[in-house]
């Protein structure tokens, strides 16, 4: 593997390129794996990773049915941020904050992760005991968090509207400073290339069309490159969570549903940090090339289309200007969906199943991306040991059938409604 | 290059690029008027800040991106090709620094080799804050135009349509398939993102097509169809959706009326795609050179808008078409001064043409950024021309992008060597040229890789494909976003066929097997304005007005959100702040009396005789038992058994109900009961009205509430938590005794158009007690002391009954909905956070902090509410605290970081004042 | 954007319907804890068809299952329910 750097790049300028390997191989599957996980997205790619950083294991695969990153990874609006209210969500998100703060080097892949704020605006004086309150809970626990007067808000972002007879006017707001966004694209690839660096195959174009069972337990899969027995399987799929369990005769809490983002043409610096909101449901930042990213509620009904709903989208944007009303003759270039894994309680789920050897990593909701750290470390930990980490036990599936549920916003059981 | 000339006419008009006065005819595009004036360079490109012209003649062009506009009506990254010169027009060039002829962000171009595909995720190691550093330069760098400042200061509108036929396209094909139609009887619609109708025959000889287009138009407007001339389908949605948008001005000009834009959503019964095709550029070095076209653009500068953009041409081309374009040029005194066919073959339009077979263009020459001399390779053997036009068509892309938004599907067309259409999933078809591009050579790039562009906008060439084939990144989609090909503005509308040939060619397999990336809306960029709509000045969020809206403006009050409603926080007196306002308010409500607004709480009527079933399985506490002119406080769960609202419940009849819950809750609430109601028990015989908006609500409060309300409806008002009809100021009203504040206190209920004269009359009774009006603020204070739960308060599903000590009012029958959720074990196990109330000892108690035992821990609960006790002063609070029942009495610090405020507390009960209940029974 | 058949009011366009929950949510009355709560929380969640409870809040209130395909949005069939379906 060739290793990044400034020299390698003046090394690649004099030589014409010559001298670049494939970041990471296309090998044929294997009869057998220790580990096999379905997805390659950013969450199955770093599972691979850790499982080898960390646990020292080698004989593992990572199935993809298309490209890697072709997922929801590759459609996010990629905001990075702990700023959970929950305890066990934003020590878990934290956890991740603190490995996306290194991860470029840690991969020797720049993902280019840019903690330039992640800030939620408070719309009234409950909204901004909503965000003190929030930030207090992070704060106490050892995360950062500082509230916003309106003025620091406004030198933050010149360009929103600070009126005070704004629909929603702007009386403040709750920054995480180490929150921001990164590359997506870059975050599947630096772990594809880690992964692959330690022996860990990637098989693109092989998609689980099955398992295979031995009792209650599953010792392999189906593929549509042929059958590839496995030691222990973990599902990590996202939107597809739904569809890959039944395929093992579970059902889960989870409702697929459709999440759009857009963006506008480039343009020069005009956002300089990520703009949430606590009484909208848009969030706004810029990228890299420029353009203006933009997210909204998901169309809250089931769908797997990866096609939005036009008015959804309507009505983001139409939020967005109102907050930052300058945004109005930028051109939008293109839309988008993901299929988001939306589970019942609106939190993550990484554990056990019922059925032996089977484990499952979903239930993301249209917040997954910021976890892809977090989320590869602490599963990879439950595949390798067959227990769940600390950080991950309060996310097990048996919870909602307890009722230890971790509603963030208190909405319940009905994704559509949340 | 020099500028061909045109004669003048009696409309030229006038327009400024780069600050500078030019004159333009009146239906020249910007990139018509620039080369009419001699411009050949109009931009740079986004990465190496290569020196670009114009490219195209339509929507596809990647080049020559413009600022259009000042203000509020700056639009950054227009097309100059894609806006019509109208009197005054401002244009500028972008992306450049000093200026557009001398610019020093070149230097990246010196560097290419260096920034090659990939670049930026191999180095700028280190910290995240580091390659913040970093970035912030590189994204100075990148971007193109700068975005307005201002507010936008013109409207865009919205409407929806519908119609038997759309067609999409007003070529050949589009116009006949519109007459058919229309004159067939079908409602039509036929679009066209053009100023004028015509698209592939505005480039024929002027006379050819102009009276057949006029007749066809006529045609369609007499049997009634319409016609939507720069209107753009840019997006096809579920069920023959298909969004148009319409400009109504140009980019940077004052609307005739002030809406500049316009979007339709048109529901048509069938879709007919008369998109025709884009042409393709060939690649080869320094093929993005100012001065090299795609042929047909030319042909159309030459035929429709009377430019020549070159004296001295050279022609690259695989197919016939480009013959075309020869001839225009010839007829337009330009020189041809080669063409290189790629085909082997002579071709029978090359007659006393200079043609050369076997041939493609290597490389281009230039000075002061205009084409000087092209060179290409003739049967293996290198050849030079001077020129100062080089006209390439590299074959037809057909349009098939709304094909392909509508779920469609594509197959590949060998001799076009392109994909078009296949199945289409919806009522969609493709017609024309898009359905049926012309035959070319192939469509495979032969010549080397350096420089030699693919995406002209994203500055990605054959090299950088290669380089990302190298290195693994080999599906279509990976190609695409590790070398940012057809990511710029242009969606890769001319890129995409090159790269794709070249990749295909590299995994050894035929074109259709290398795939293709995913065609999404919009086909062309939307402004953002016209998807916000009216939407941009409200968010979308329509407002609630109340019913005595005019009767609390009258007292200027400071006016609180909730939901969509808005409503008086506190009526300050002259010199109050909100504090003091509140304070005062919440003391008269002590002491004498009060009155308030609380119209905005939910209201149902439950009526028949299955009512009592049907809010037995609603609320989870008894109902049944309830006399006639009772009433009782009530609560709801969710179906996994959390707390999801509360309120009353009043038997006002044999058989009628009325159930109010909370405001914030309302819509939830009905939709809760509408689907208890029509789906779970749809053989029920009750009925459910939401009389929310029905009834306005006023309250009266405090010790002297109850001989206010016995002068206002002339009788003995009814006992606590009891009911009468009565009539006040000549008008019926429902008076309900129940008590929110803590004192003896009704709420009386008036239909609410006839609210103005009770709440006069009541307000008149108060004042006579030595009470006054109170806000929300006050009433909080109030709710707060007595220990009254609030939904998003106390409430906040994630609380059990249990939880809220109100398992006592459990339905002992069950049957509620959420009486299973109650079971399981989660909802009942020790650590639980339990309502506690809290009274400062030292400091005030921040609302919304945290509880902790001490300094650094982790929070144990918070703070859901706080305030001061009314009369005796002193900080308290409501509060979620884990095992709290069993720690009454303990002290612990309630601390807010983000503030900078703590307090120490004692653990308490919820109940601050009156915890009897005697004030509000008689 | 969806065309909805209301079976009240005739095609009409998606964003007058809300969507509300699938059918294999709904437990029967009278189920345990457990199957109660089975049914709440797994779902079917089909890369396919499935039916699902949809009320047409901005037109006639009326609630209505809709059998559709997740993937492709094809409606094959959308039946009323309600009191007003009852003899
Ligand atoms: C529009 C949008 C915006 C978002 N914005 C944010 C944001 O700002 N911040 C944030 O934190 N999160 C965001 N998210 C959520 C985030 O993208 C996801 O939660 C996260 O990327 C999930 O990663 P993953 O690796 O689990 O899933 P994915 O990246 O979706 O990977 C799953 C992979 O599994 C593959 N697969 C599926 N079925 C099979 C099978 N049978 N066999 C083999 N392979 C299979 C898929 O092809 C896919 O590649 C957003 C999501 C969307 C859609
Ligand atoms: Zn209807």
């Amino acid at each position: 593997m060739n290793r990044y750097s400034a020299f390698g790049l003046l090394r690649g300028a004099l030589n014409g390129q010559k001298h670049w390997q494939p970041a990471w191989r296309d090998p044929e599957p294997k009869a057998h794996y220790d580990i096999i996980i379905i997805g390659g997205g950013g969450h199955g790619l770093a599972t691979a990773y850790y499982l080898a950083k960390v646990h020292g294991l080698r004989n593992i695969a990572v199935l993809e049915k298309g490209w890697i990153g072709g997922g929801n990874t590759g459609r996010n609006t990629t905001i990075v941020r702990s700023n959970y209210r929950l305890k066990p969500l934003h020590d878990f998100f934290e956890f991740g904050l603190k490995l996306w703060h290194h991860l470029s080097d840690e991969l020797n892949y720049n993902v280019m992760f840019s903690p330039r704020g992640a800030m939620f605006l408070g719309h009234s004086d409950a909204d901004m005991v909503k965000l003190a309150e929030r930030g207090d809970a992070m704060r106490c626990d050892g995360i950062d968090a500082d509230l916003m007067t309106r003025d620091e808000v406004a030198k933050l972002e010149p360009l929103l509207d600070m009126s005070r007879s704004a629909r929603f006017p702007i009386e403040g707001g709750l920054i995480q400073r180490r929150g921001g966004t990164a590359r997506h694209d870059a975050v599947a690839w630096g772990y594809a290339r880690g992964a692959d660096s330690f022996g860990v195959d990637i098989i693109q174009k092989c998609e689980v069309t099955g398992f295979v069972r031995n009792g209650n337990a599953v010792v392999g899969v189906e593929t549509t490159r042929g059958r590839i027995g496995a030691g222990r399987v973990g599902i990590c799929v996202a939107g597809h969570s739904g569809h890959v369990a039944g395929l093992a005769g579970l059902k889960l809490p989870i409702e697929s549903q459709t999440l759009q983002a857009m963006v506008t043409e480039g343009v020069k610096p005009m956002i300089n940090s990520v703009i949430m909101s606590q009484s909208l449901h848009c969030y706004i930042s810029q990228s890299d090339k420029g353009g203006i990213v933009f997210g909204g509620d998901p169309d809250n009904w089931p769908s797997y289309a990866q096609r939005g709903h036009p008015m959804v989208m309507e009505g983001a944007i139409a939020q967005g200007l109102a907050l930052v009303p300058s945004l109005s003759r930028l051109r939008m270039v293109r839309t988008w969906s993901g299929v988001t894994d939306m589970s019942f309680d609106g939190s993550p789920i990484i554990g056990e199943t019922p059925v032996r050897n089977l484990y499952l990593n979903g239930g993301w909701c249209y917040g997954g991306f910021k976890a892809t750290p977090a989320s590869g470390w602490t599963y990879a930990h439950t595949l390798a040991t067959g227990s769940p980490h600390p950080l991950n036990a309060p996310f097990s599936l048996e919870r909602f059938m307890t009722g230890a549920t971790i509603d963030e916003t208190g909405t319940g059981p009905m994704p559509s409604s949340r | 290059m020099t500028g061909p000339s045109r004669p003048s006419s009696a409309t030229d008009i006038n327009f400024t690029f780069d600050g500078k006065r030019y004159s333009a005819r009146r239906g020249d595009t910007l990139a018509a008027a620039l080369l009419a004036n001699g411009i050949g360079l109009v931009g740079r490109s986004f990465k190496y800040h290569r020196p670009r012209g114009i490219m195209t003649a339509g929507v596809e062009e990647p080049s020559a991106l413009v600022t259009v506009g000042e203000g509020g009506r700056t639009e950054p990254n227009t097309r100059a090709t894609d806006v019509f010169v109208y009197d005054g027009l401002v244009a500028n060039s972008q992306n450049r620094w000093p200026s557009l002829s001398l610019d020093f962000g070149a230097i990246f171009g010196l560097a290419a080799p260096l920034f090659s595909a990939g670049f930026y995720y191999k180095t700028f190691f280190g910290s995240a804050k580091r390659w913040m550093f970093y970035e912030h330069f590189i994204r100075k760098a990148a971007g193109l135009g700068n975005a307005p400042t201002e507010s936008d200061p013109d409207r865009f509108s919205q409407r929806a349509a519908f119609c038997d036929v759309l067609v999409v396209g007003a070529g050949p094909s589009g116009l006949a398939a519109a007459v058919d139609a229309a004159e067939a009887g079908q409602r039509v619609i036929l679009v066209e993102q053009d100023e004028i109708l015509g698209a592939s025959l505005i480039r024929d000889p002027q006379e050819l097509y102009s009276v057949w287009v006029q007749n066809c138009a006529e045609r369609i407007r007499a049997a009634g169809g319409r016609i939507l001339t720069r209107t753009t389908a840019s997006g096809y949605w579920e069920h023959d959706l298909v969004t148009l948008t319409q400009r109504l001005a140009e980019p940077g000009q004052v609307p005739h009326n002030g809406v500049a834009q316009r979007l339709w959503h048109v529901r048509a019964g069938q879709v007919l795609l008369a998109t025709g095709s884009i042409e393709r550029p060939v690649a080869f070095p320094n093929n993005d050179r100012p001065g090299v076209m795609l042929s047909q653009a030319v042909r159309t500068y030459v035929r429709r808008y009377g430019v020549c953009p070159g004296q001295r041409v050279v022609i690259a081309t695989n197919n016939d078409d480009a013959y075309l374009t020869a001839h225009a040029l010839q007829e337009a005194g330009a020189q041809i001064v080669a063409i290189l066919e790629a085909r082997p073959a002579p071709a029978g339009q090359g007659q006393n043409l200079p043609v050369f077979n076997n041939a493609h263009p290597l490389s281009t020459k230039g000075a002061r950024h205009c084409l000087k001399n092209v060179s290409g390779s003739v049967d293996g053997v290198t050849k030079s021309w001077d020129a100062d036009l080089l006209a390439v068509s590299g074959g037809f892309t057909p349009v098939v992008h709304l094909h392909c938004q509508a779920g469609g599907t594509l197959e590949w067309n060998d001799a076009a060597q392109a994909f078009v259409p296949a199945q289409s999933r919806q009522n969609v078809k493709t017609i024309g040229g898009a359905a049926a591009p012309a035959p070319v050579f192939n469509a495979t790039p032969v010549a080397p890789a350096k420089k030699s562009f693919v995406d002209f906008q994203n500055d990605v060439t054959l090299a950088d494909v290669d380089l990302a084939w190298a290195e693994g990144y080999r599906s279509v989609e990976h190609l695409k976003r590790y070398t940012t090909l057809g990511m710029a503005t242009d969606q890769g509308k001319t890129s995409n066929m090159g790269a794709l040939a070249r990749l295909a060619e590299k995994q050894g397999v035929a074109i259709p097997e290398a795939g293709l990336t995913t065609f999404r809306p919009p086909y062309t960029p939307v402004t953002m304005g016209l998807f916000a709509g009216a939407g941009a000045k409200d968010a979308g969020a329509h407002k609630r007005r109340l019913a005595l809206y005019d009767v609390h403006a009258a007292k200027n009050p400071i006016w609180q959100p909730l939901g969509y409603w808005f409503r008086p926080r506190a009526y300050p007196m002259a010199g109050e702040t909100l504090a003091d306002a509140a304070m005062r308010e919440a003391r008269s409500v002590r002491t004498s009396a009060g009155l308030t607004d609380v119209s905005t709480l939910a209201k149902f009527e439950v009526s028949g005789p299955d009512a009592v079933a049907l809010l037995e399985t609603i609320c989870a506490t008894t109902v049944g038992k309830l006399a006639v002119g009772r009433g009782r406080y009530t609560f709801m769960l969710r179906e996994d058994g959390f707390v999801f609202d509360d309120g009353t419940v009043w038997r006002i009849d044999e058989n009628r109900y009325l159930l109010t819950s909370s405001t914030g809750g309302a819509d939830r609430m009905a939709t809760h009961l509408s689907y208890v109601r029509n789906y779970l028990h749809p053989s029920w015989h009750v009925s459910v009205v939401n009389v929310q908006e029905h009834y306005a609500g006023i309250a009266i409060a405090g010790p002297k509430a109850k001989s206010a309300v016995a002068k206002l409806i002339g009788e003995e008002p009814p006992r606590h938590m009891s009911t009468i009809s009565a009539k006040i100021a000549g008008v019926s009203v429902l008076v309900l005794a129940a008590s929110y504040s803590g004192e003896r206190a009704f709420e009386i209920y008036v239909d609410a158009r006839n609210a103005e004269p009770v709440w006069t009359h009541c307000e008149t009774a108060v004042i006579a007690e030595g009470g006054c009006l109170y806000g929300l603020e006050a009433m909080e204070f109030l709710r707060i002391e007595k220990g009254h739960l609030v939904v998003g308060g106390e409430i906040d599903g994630r609380t059990t009954p249990q939880d809220l000590a109100l398992d006592k009012m459990l339905n002992k029958a069950g049957g509620f909905i959420g009486a299973s959720g109650l079971g399981r074990s989660a909802l009942s196990e020790p650590g639980r956070r339990q309502l506690v109330g809290l009274e400062a000892i030292e400091g005030s108690i921040p609302e919304g902090s945290m509880l902790v035992t001490a300094d650094g821990k982790s929070p144990e609960g918070h703070v859901t509410a706080s305030a001061f006790r009314i009369m005796e002063g002193g900080s308290i609070a409501l509060a979620h605290l884990a095992d709290g029942f069993d720690r009454h009495g303990e002290e612990l610090i309630a601390t807010s970081p983000t503030r900078g405020q703590r307090a120490r507390v004692r653990v308490i009960a919820p109940h601050f004042y009156d915890s009897a209940g005697e004030r509000y029974r008689d | 954007m969806m065309l909805i058949h209301c079976p009240h009011c005739g095609p009409r366009a998606q964003s007058e319907f809300v969507y509300e929950r699938t059918v294999d949510s709904v437990a029967p009355t009278d189920a345990t804890t457990d199957q109660a709560m089975q049914t709440l929380f797994t779902r079917n969640n089909p890369r396919g068809v499935d039916d699902e409870i949809w009320r047409h809040s901005f037109g006639c209130r009326a609630w209505m299952v809709i059998t559709r395909h997740r993937v492709t949005n094809e409606i094959s069939h959308v039946r009323a329910v309600g009191p007003e379906t009852l003899p």
